[in-house]
């Protein structure tokens, strides 16, 4: 407390010595002038600002706005991707034949129905069928028996309906097998008929 | 001996039987007939340098199965090869040259079961090669070549050309020696000599590969292809190894090519829609797609010139499973060929007509696997050649007694050669998975050059 009050009167004291010592020029008020320039700036900074506040926002609502719709859209990517990877899993399915036959089975009417409807459902998609024989038959017979077998897939899908300029056929014989090995096993799943989209596969509709 | 050579002579096809264990080597599966075939040595001699000439003419001998061939004891080869020259009127010396003034030893070789004693000696930079006759005391044929550097690659075609004068100096007989074997393995073509020696790459992309099989003037051939789906045929010359697609080939699946016999016409199997029929187009001009068979409801492949080029040998499914017909060239006159006891007979496939027009070799379906047979073209006979194993595609030597075929009777498919007429087998190479031979005719000169 008594510092304080100490303090004041220096205080005082130092006002009425600086004002005696003044002389010429005595100061009525100091008032203080403000720069016209520091205030067209401090307001530029203050609009600034705003403005910067106002883009953030801006672009922050974008952003947002950008990650829903890329979100929504690869949820639908996803979602038209697995479709696609579904209808082309039926597309894709094998069909099997026994020993040196090329006439198709019952049990694989079923997947060439589906492939039927497929086709249907996707009119721009062309595929290619492949036919392939087990390692028991001739080298080069095997790829006139090939031939049957992916000519008799054809047939099945062009007498329900499919164009046949949508399908070509190929044969491989032998010469790629699926399973490698030396038995009944391994020569039943490759004797087979293979179906791949050679055109228009990007994005399936399900059937 | 004189005798044996005449037996040799008039020796007719002795049933050929597939009597081999498993082997790896060369000798086991002879049937030895004594007497039957005249002994041959090659006597071993100076300079050391010829040695690989020597062994390459005496593998060839054996190769040919025409020979009983005899082998010298190493180490005291050199003595009993030459003895001091006997001065006999009329008979010249081997060599002819100054540096070896000792003969032939013609009693010794007559004592060792030699009829023939083939010596190998060189002057200057040319080889001689002189085939003594034994029992006469003479020499039969003296050949006299300018061989290229051993290093060269036409030098090992050039001995077997030497190889192939022997055989015919000493026998009248054209030998085999001089040819070579396309095969595919892994989706690639190779070629081999027949003597297992220089295989070698002759696939020009990496696009798996089938069937290759000769022009009948052995400078090109023609293979398959599998390009995007479809099969194209290639013809490729065998010396510089550029090659052209077929014309008319690469839209459909096309395979199995066969040359005619005069080289202006390719025969191939096409599988389309319709099934598998037999086409032929104009090598030569690049033109004139014919069709030869219409199988609708049956398969035609396969097919296969008669030497004479009058007839073509295929495999047809009419009868339901695949089985030789034969029809004239032009498509007309379609018939069976190798005849079969219908619903009992296996498949039947990969009929190779034989250079001497006189058989026809396919593989048949026994018991659910393959095996090796010959048809009698004259008689419509048809006999089994092996039996060992699985045994497939089987391809005519020139002399039409030899055959290479696949079997894997070791364990493993690969290729063998059978001697039709003493039934010796032997592996031509040590390969899994070697495949669809196709051998060549005795090879011309100029095709020595790899590409």
């Amino acid at each position: 407390m008594n510092r304080l009050s100490m303090l004041v009167v220096a205080g005082c004291a130092v006002a009425v010595v600086s004002a005696a010592c003044g002389g010429a020029k005595p100061v009525t008020a100091p008032t203080p002038v403000a720069n016209a320039d520091s205030i067209a700036a401090a307001e530029r900074a203050r609009n600034d600002s705003i403005e910067a506040a106002r883009q953030d926002s801006i672009r922050r609502a974008q952003e947002d706005n950008e990650r829903v719709n890329r979100q929504r859209s690869a949820d639908s990517l996803a979602a038209i991707q697995r479709t696609t990877e579904e209808v082309r899993a039926m597309l894709a399915t094998m069909i099997h034949f026994d020993f040196d036959r090329a006439t198709l089975r019952g049990e694989d009417t079923q997947a060439l129905d589906d492939k039927i409807k497929v086709l249907q459902a996707n009119p721009n998609v062309h595929i290619r069928i492949s036919g392939h024989c087990d390692e028991r038959g001739s080298d080069e017979y095997n790829l006139a028996l090939g031939n049957r077998r992916a000519t008799a897939a054809k047939q099945y899908l062009v007498s329900h309906g499919i164009d046949a300029s949508r399908i070509e056929t190929v044969s491989y014989g032998e010469e790629r097998p699926l399973a490698q090995g030396h038995d009944e096993s391994a020569w039943s799943q490759n004797r087979r008929a293979e179906f791949e989209i050679t055109a228009g596969g990007d994005a399936l509709t399900k059937p | 001996m004189r005798f044996a050579i005449l037996a040799a002579c008039l020796v007719t096809r002795l049933a050929a039987q597939d009597t081999s264990a498993i082997d790896r080597g060369v000798r086991i599966g002879i049937i030895y007939r004594p007497g039957v075939r005249p002994g041959i040595v090659v006597l071993p001699g100076r300079p050391a340098a010829l040695d690989s000439i020597r062994a390459i003419i005496s593998r060839d001998l054996d190769f040919s199965d025409r020979f009983e061939e005899i082998t010298l004891p190493g180490s005291d080869s050199l003595r009993i090869s030459t003895r001091p020259l006997a001065p006999r009127a009329g008979t010249r010396g081997p060599t002819g040259g100054g540096a070896q003034t000792l003969g032939p030893n013609y009693p010794l070789y007559q004592a060792l079961g030699a009829d023939f004693a083939v010596d190998v000696a060189a002057t200057g930079d040319t080889t001689v090669v002189t085939v003594h006759d034994v029992a006469a005391a003479a020499v039969r044929r003296s050949l006299r070549v300018r061989l290229p550097p051993v290093k060269d690659p036409g030098f090992r075609l050039a001995v077997h050309r030497l190889s192939d004068q022997v055989v015919q100096g000493a026998l009248g007989a054209a030998g085999i020696a001089a040819t070579r074997v396309l095969f595919v393995l892994e989706g690639k073509v190779y070629r081999i000599d027949q003597d297992g020696a220089e295989m070698t790459l002759v696939s020009s992309s990496d696009k798996e590969a089938m069937s290759p099989a000769w022009s009948t003037d052995g400078r090109r051939f023609s293979y398959m292809e599998f390009w995007a789906g479809h099969g194209e045929l290639f013809l490729q010359d065998m010396a510089p190894g550029k090659r052209a697609p077929v014309f008319s080939t690469g839209k459909a699946l096309d395979f199995t090519p066969a040359f005619s016999p005069d080289g202006k016409t390719l025969a191939f199997s096409r599988a389309t829609e319709e099934g598998t029929d037999i086409y032929t187009v104009n090598v030569k001009d690049n033109c004139c797609l014919q069709r030869l068979t219409v199988g609708k409801f049956s398969d035609n492949l396969s097919p296969t010139y008669s030497p004479d080029g009058q007839r073509i040998a295929f495999v047809s499914t009419r009868p339901g499973l695949p089985q030789v017909y034969v029809m004239a060239a032009d498509g007309t006159d379609q018939q069976l060929f190798a005849p079969f006891d219908y619903g009992v007979t296996g498949s039947s496939n990969a009929p190779e007509w034989s250079p001497d027009g006189q058989s026809v070799a396919f593989h048949r379906d026994v018991g659910g696997t393959l095996q090796v047979f010959v048809l009698d073209v004259r008689t419509r006979t048809v006999r089994q050649l092996t039996s060992v194993g699985r045994n497939e595609d089987p391809t005519w030597a020139p002399d039409s007694r030899h055959l290479a075929f696949v079997s894997d009777r070791a364990g493993y498919r690969q290729l063998w050669i059978i001697d039709l007429e003493t039934g010796r087998i032997r592996p031509l190479l040590q390969r899994s998975g070697a495949r669809l031979p196709s051998w060549s005719p005795r090879l011309p000169e100029g095709t020595a050059v790899n590409p």
